[in-house]
């Protein structure tokens, strides 16, 4: 079994996966649950100022779209921060750090902009013992509108100014917690970094409504008839979130900041991806809503599985290594020629893909009278939409078109050398031919 | 009680004292007389307590719930120039209708059925759809797991029938008169395209009531609840369509006549004749025929007063020999025994349903055939002669116990002056024309088709169509 132990900017946990600072770590309780179900670390659910506690709406908080079977794909909510008192959190806190001293406890806050804010909760959340804090710069709903949460997380000079703060006032670790909904996350990330952030953790929950009720016309979820944008997670916000995370890691002026990886995280293998485009550990809190905490243990046993079967003797070796593959449009190989290719054996006859050619592509993919669908070179442009909707995984495939092999579209004979877009003459500021 | 036993029950009121005596008294009391069972040899009823008839007569595939409609729905990958569509002998275009369930809306769904299909209903609970639309699923040929085409087509017209709504309307009165006889699927289908045209239309009927096949002919857990009459009373909500039941063609009206009376004729008559076995003796008691058994099943309304042999033997291979052979089972039947004279693969039930006849408890027995009936009055045996696939007597032979037998090799077609015959049933040209002129004809009576509901019912309404067609010029 392969060495699943994280040591995420001098945090260390039994493994990378972490649960979000969200509902399922508000309370004592479920977090002892979490730890003795595996979870290698905990962000508390963020604490706010100490004063007359939060108030959350008292009709339903969530909502959600399905796919086949009810399958929960994405979620989305309108629940602020911790609603219990702050002394309540922090005693519990106490206790469970010192109860699993293996694990990690991250502290979650969001106090309003102003250092005496900052400087008064750090002190307090020191002493519980805990590993680090993370700066709630994300959450987009509620919080946002008086001034904290995604507001500052959408500007940068405040993020730079909190994180300085933070860094002045403790020694703690201090994660920043990156919004997306922000034109370009790398400013953010690089307010973080200038402001001493020790990692930023993307992505928090994108600004969505979930679905509006055709007979009430009412955003959901609803309450009294009415709905507000909520913060949107789960599998559906993965590709987002990949994308997000690859942007920092791939950044030169970013090298080195240390991420932490969330976004739809729901089996190992969505964890591994995080992982290798630059996220040191990981941090999961719908599979977990959805599923309850023993999913982690899924996660866990297919990480190592797959550690095991790369050689990979630490987490250290996976993080990362899909980066230097993320590059600009620009930069792709345009003599990388494939073809689909129609695996007739397991081909079903569905036609799916001859409908999806036909009527929305490029005319590529021919269907006789017994339905046998075949590809056809001459018009076949390798754009894989036949591959994305046929139902029978493997059946259709892309297939690599050999050097000195003439692409019957194009007439042209296909070349093993790399040639991009910056040198192709069809270019108008291209770079002259060395 | 009368005075000996009187005297009897004093004795032992002395001997065993009054509380026993109240005891014994109370047991004799609740003694349930000794009923009928399935051992009880002979021709009897209520071999069965009730639960077991209500048991047994439950809905074969009861309606699917919402959610286990939107999982099947969701299974249906929307395939071009679909498969299921090209088997559906009534084209209904079945991948939109399955996306109209998965999106909610089964009502669209129902109408996209029914436009094709005005019988979907029937057609979700009877068709072999394992040799039809769901054979031919894409999903089938993957996984051996078809689409449940036909019980998500019964979970979108049974919400759209249940809601109480027709969809369909009347065009402008054409002050066209057509007689349709026979009120069978063919017969209904086509008086209902009919009647959607502007024409007005009379049904004729020999029965009691309309529905033909569907409310006579089809085993009754397929279709509980009294739905072929439920179905017939929603179909005739189009309006302009007259059933008069109780009418014979040849008995009440001759063809001649209602071709003189009427624009247009449909007969939808089936086969209302019953193939005989050709045997000595085959008038004995306790030889029916299947068709008979089946339709008092349907028409009775305590199953538990319906007699049934406690070894029945069934000879025939179609369709209506299994509804007659598990249904005498269900009935408390001890021993049924299904015998076909060629290899199962010849049968006319579908492999699901020769299954079902198997799940059931019935014996199939193929490549044998009837050759002597035994008994005294009564049927007590019946012998059969192994043959071989091309039907050529082995000259082995054996017997089976039967205290009844339900014959059910084939129906033909009855009927005088009728249009000329190809083979055995109505020469057709196109869509369900005739030798004679005015008068048109599909369903079972005309050849060329496959005895089907649902091929029946695309006759039926083609038939109209170019009724409509030829009318209108």
């Amino acid at each position: 079994m392969a060495n699943l132990e994280s040591n995420f900017i001098g945090i260390k946990s039994p493994n990378p996966f972490w649960l979000a600072s969200a509902p399922p770590t508000d309370k004592e309780y479920n977090v002892r649950r979490a730890f003795e179900a595996g979870w290698g670390g905990v962000v508390w659910k963020t604490l706010a100022e100490d004063g007359p506690p939060i108030v959350n709406v008292n009709g339903p908080r969530y909502g959600a779209i399905w796919g086949a079977d009810r399958r929960l794909l994405g979620l989305n909510n309108i629940e602020l921060i911790t609603d219990r008192p702050l002394q309540t959190n922090l005693d519990e806190m106490t206790r469970v750090k010192r109860d699993y001293p293996d694990r990690a406890l991250v502290a979650s806050l969001m106090v309003p902009v102003d250092e005496d804010s900052w400087k008064s909760i750090l002190e307090r959340v020191i002493e519980t013992g805990c590993d680090g804090v993370e700066l709630n710069f994300g959450c987009p709903h509620g919080m946002s509108e008086r001034g904290m949460g995604s507001a500052v997380g959408q500007v940068p000079e405040y993020v730079q100014m909190v994180t300085e703060w933070c860094k002045k006032h403790s020694d703690l670790p201090v994660i920043v917690k990156l919004t997306p909904n922000i034109a370009d996350i790398r400013k953010p990330a690089q307010a973080a970094r200038d402001g001493g952030a020790d990692a930023v953790s993307l992505i928090n929950t994108i600004n969505s409504i979930t679905s509006v009720d055709l007979d009430l016309f009412s955003p959901e979820p609803m309450i009294d008839g009415q709905g507000a944008h909520g913060g949107y997670c789960g599998p559906a916000v993965k590709p987002i979130a990949l994308n997000m995370v690859a942007e920092i890691a791939r950044d030169p002026a970013l090298a080195g900041l240390p991420i932490s990886g969330i976004g739809g995280v729901t089996t190992w293998r969505d964890a591994a991806e995080f992982m290798a485009l630059g996220a040191g550990n990981v941090q999961v809190c719908t599979a977990a809503m959805t599923y309850g905490f023993k999913v982690v243990q899924e996660m866990i046993s297919g990480l190592s599985q797959y550690m095991d079967e790369k050689g990979f003797a630490s987490t250290g070796d996976l993080v990362g290594r899909a980066v230097p593959n993320v590059v600009n449009w620009q930069d792709l190989n345009l003599n990388y020629v494939t073809k689909a290719r129609i695996d007739q054996d397991s081909c079903i006859k569905c036609g799916r893909c001859y409908a999806a050619c036909e009527d929305t592509s490029h005319q590529a993919i021919s269907m006789s009278e017994d339905r046998v669908f075949e590809v056809i070179d001459a018009e076949c442009v390798a754009c894989n939409l036949c591959v994305n909707v046929c139902p029978v995984d493997g059946c259709i495939t892309m297939e690599r078109l050999a050097a000195d092999e003439v692409d019957p579209r194009t007439g042209q004979t296909v070349s093993d050398d790399y040639a991009n877009w910056t040198t192709h003459p069809n270019n108008p500021v291209k770079c002259a031919a060395e | 009680m009368n005075p000996f036993a009187f005297a009897l029950n004093f004795y032992h009121l002395i001997k065993k004292g009054i509380v026993e005596y109240w005891e014994e008294i109370k047991i004799q009391q609740l003694e349930v007389p000794l009923r009928d069972n399935s051992l009880t040899p002979g021709i009897v009823a209520g071999r069965l307590d009730q639960a077991a008839y209500a048991e047994n007569f439950d809905d074969l595939h009861p309606r699917l719930d919402d959610h286990e409609a939107l999982v099947a729905a969701d299974r249906c990958y929307f395939c071009h120039e679909a498969p299921c569509i090209t088997a559906c002998p009534t084209d209904i275009d079945i991948p939109l209708f399955i996306r109209q369930i998965a999106t909610g809306t089964p009502e669209a769904a129902a109408e996209t059925i029914l436009e094709q299909n005005i019988l979907g209903g029937m057609c979700a609970r009877v068709c072999p759809t394992e040799t039809l639309c769901e054979q031919a699923c894409v999903r089938e040929v993957a996984e051996g797991k078809p689409v449940l085409i036909g019980q998500l087509q019964r979970y979108a017209t049974d919400t759209l029938m249940e809601a109480g709504v027709h969809p369909f309307t009347r065009a402008g009165a054409t002050g066209k008169r057509i007689a349709v006889v026979g009120a069978g699927p063919a017969g209904l289908a086509c008086a209902h395209r009919l009647a959607m045209k502007g024409h007005d239309v009379t049904v004729f009927d020999g029965r009691d009531k309309p529905g033909g096949l569907n409310e006579y002919g089809i085993a009754a857990y397929k279709t509980v609840d009294s739905f072929a009459e439920r179905e017939v009373d929603w179909l005739l909500k189009i309006g302009g369509i007259t059933v008069e039941t109780g009418k014979r063609l040849d008995r009440d009206f001759t063809l001649d006549q209602l071709n003189t009376d009427h624009d247009a004729v449909f007969l939808g008559i089936g086969l209302g004749g019953v193939n005989a076995l050709g045997l000595e003796a085959e008038d004995k008691d306790g030889i029916e025929n299947a068709v008979g058994f089946i339709a008092g099943l349907r028409q009775a309304g305590d199953l538990a007063a319906l007699p049934v042999g406690r070894d029945v033997v069934v000879i025939g291979g179609g369709m209506t020999a299994v509804d007659a052979a598990v249904q005498a089972r269900l009935l408390g039947a001890l021993n049924v025994s299904l015998v076909y004279r060629r290899g199962r693969d010849r049968m006319n039930a579908s492999a699901y349903e020769q299954d079902l006849a198997a799940s059931r408890g019935v014996r199939i027995i193929t490549n044998a055939q009837p050759v002597a009936i035994h008994g005294n009055g009564a049927v007590r045996e019946v012998e059969f002669e192994y043959t071989d696939d091309d039907l050529s007597p082995t000259g082995e032979t054996f017997r089976l116990s039967a205290d009844q037998v339900f014959k059910a090799i084939g129906q033909t077609l009855v009927g005088s002056d009728l249009p000329d015959l190809a083979g055995r049933k109505i020469k057709v040209t196109g869509a369900g024309r005739t030798s004679l002129d005015g008068v048109w004809a599909g369903g079972d009576c005309a050849a060329g088709g496959d005895d089907l509901t649902v091929t029946a019912v695309a006759e039926g309404r083609d038939a109209a169509e170019d009724i409509h067609a030829s009318l209108m010029g």
